[in-house]
């Protein structure tokens, strides 16, 4: 007599059987691309916070007015001028990330030295622009729970304080909300680009230091790659909802 | 299946079939600071300094649509999802359904302030 095999019993060689790594992701990988969904939740709550507040808000602060200034160049009158600069290089430094990722594929440390040393001037510089268009804002008086009409108490001194970064009616909440929200999202954005630049050297000491030549992979490239693309696409958003809309 | 039995160990570009050769990526540059251009040609030119555009919600759909278009590209090419394994997509991109569903509870409930509670003192612009 044969003996049969009933099919509960027969071994299982699917993907998903154990034994194997069905997604064929490297773990830390993985984990990266985890931190990075929740990450975008924050940055999402927060932005969606903003969408809330503007449309709350009777009125809101036009991105055209309050945005004008080219540090070292002019004081007002050029809107979105600065901060395509600033979208400029965060887009070129993705770039130099991916091919810094590339080289890596390729095990050419020379390269990846060559590309993540581009890649961190990128967000230096980046941060760099960020810091005058605070010290800007905080100039002519915004700043977290300010804006250039707080003290003032007579009505006419706060519109007119305010005159110059609206379109439409004055509020004195929507300009504080929006310098809230401001300060607090490119913030916080800021805070992650300074971080990616704190990897990227790291990253690139170790390149140096012929740790990935020794491990035979350039795998943690690729992770900190993923965190500072993520860093600029956060920025895209920020951009559109900031300055655009 | 015979092609799932890849080890950790292969290098990650073969692992993944089809990498990002560096023609691919300035491609994909080109196409980002393409959209970004466009933008910068409405908002500065056709709104701002012609004024052939006028503010609102058409225009602001649009620039939502290409915000998405450029995150599309970062995502399935600079951060090489779109190479990755379909169930490792889905499992990435599900959760941003809530998110959905998020955007258009806050924005009900910011509309909803803006006709009941609000007291807040607004000025007329001259």
């Amino acid at each position: 007599m044969s003996t049969t095999i009933s099919q509960l019993d027969k071994v299982k060689d699917g993907p998903w059987s154990g034994g194997k790594s069905p997604w064929n992701l490297e773990y830390g990988k993985i984990m990266m691309w985890f931190f990075l969904v929740s990450d975008a939740f924050t940055f999402s709550a927060f932005l969606i916070y903003y969408g809330a507040q503007k449309f709350a808000q009777p009125t809101w602060i036009d991105a055209d007015k309050i945005f004008q200034s080219v540090p070292g160049i002019a004081d007002s009158g050029q809107p979105l001028v600065f901060v395509g600069i600033m979208t400029f290089i965060l887009i070129l430094s993705s770039v130099t990330m991916v091919l810094a990722v590339e080289a890596g594929h390729r095990n050419s440390k020379h390269e990846v030295v060559k590309w993540m040393l581009w890649t961190i001037l990128g967000g230096i510089l980046f941060v760099g622009c960020q810091a005058l268009e605070w010290s800007h804002l905080h100039h002519v008086g915004f700043w977290f729970g300010q804006n250039p009409a707080t003290g003032l108490t007579d009505p006419a001194a706060i519109a007119t304080a305010l005159e110059p970064y609206f379109t439409k009616e004055i509020s004195y909440t929507a300009a504080l909300q929006f310098s809230n929200l401001f300060f607090t999202i490119t913030g916080f954005h800021g805070f992650h680009v300074s971080i990616g630049i704190l990897l990227n050297i790291i990253i690139l000491f170790m390149t140096l230091n012929n740790t990935f030549e020794n491990r035979g992979t350039y795998l943690m490239v690729e992770k900190v790659g993923l965190y500072w693309h993520f860093v600029d696409l956060v920025w895209v958003f920020v951009f559109t909802f900031f300055y655009l809309i | 299946m015979a092609n799932h039995d890849h080890t950790l160990d292969t290098h990650d570009a073969h692992a993944h079939g089809e990498g990002l050769d560096t023609k691919r990526i300035w491609q994909v540059f080109g196409i980002l600071l393409f959209l970004t251009a466009i933008e910068f040609l409405v908002a500065l030119g056709f709104v701002h300094h012609w004024g052939i555009v006028q503010k609102g919600i058409a225009l602001n759909i649009f620039y939502i649509v290409l915000t998405i278009i450029k995150a599309y590209y970062i995502v399935a090419y600079f951060m090489h999802l779109k190479f990755e394994k379909k169930s490792f997509i889905v499992c990435c991109l599900v959760v941003f359904l809530f998110i959905i569903y998020f955007i258009v509870l806050m924005l009900l409930e910011g509309h909803y302030l803006l006709g009941d509670m609000n007291h807040q003192p607004v000025f007329p612009n001259k």
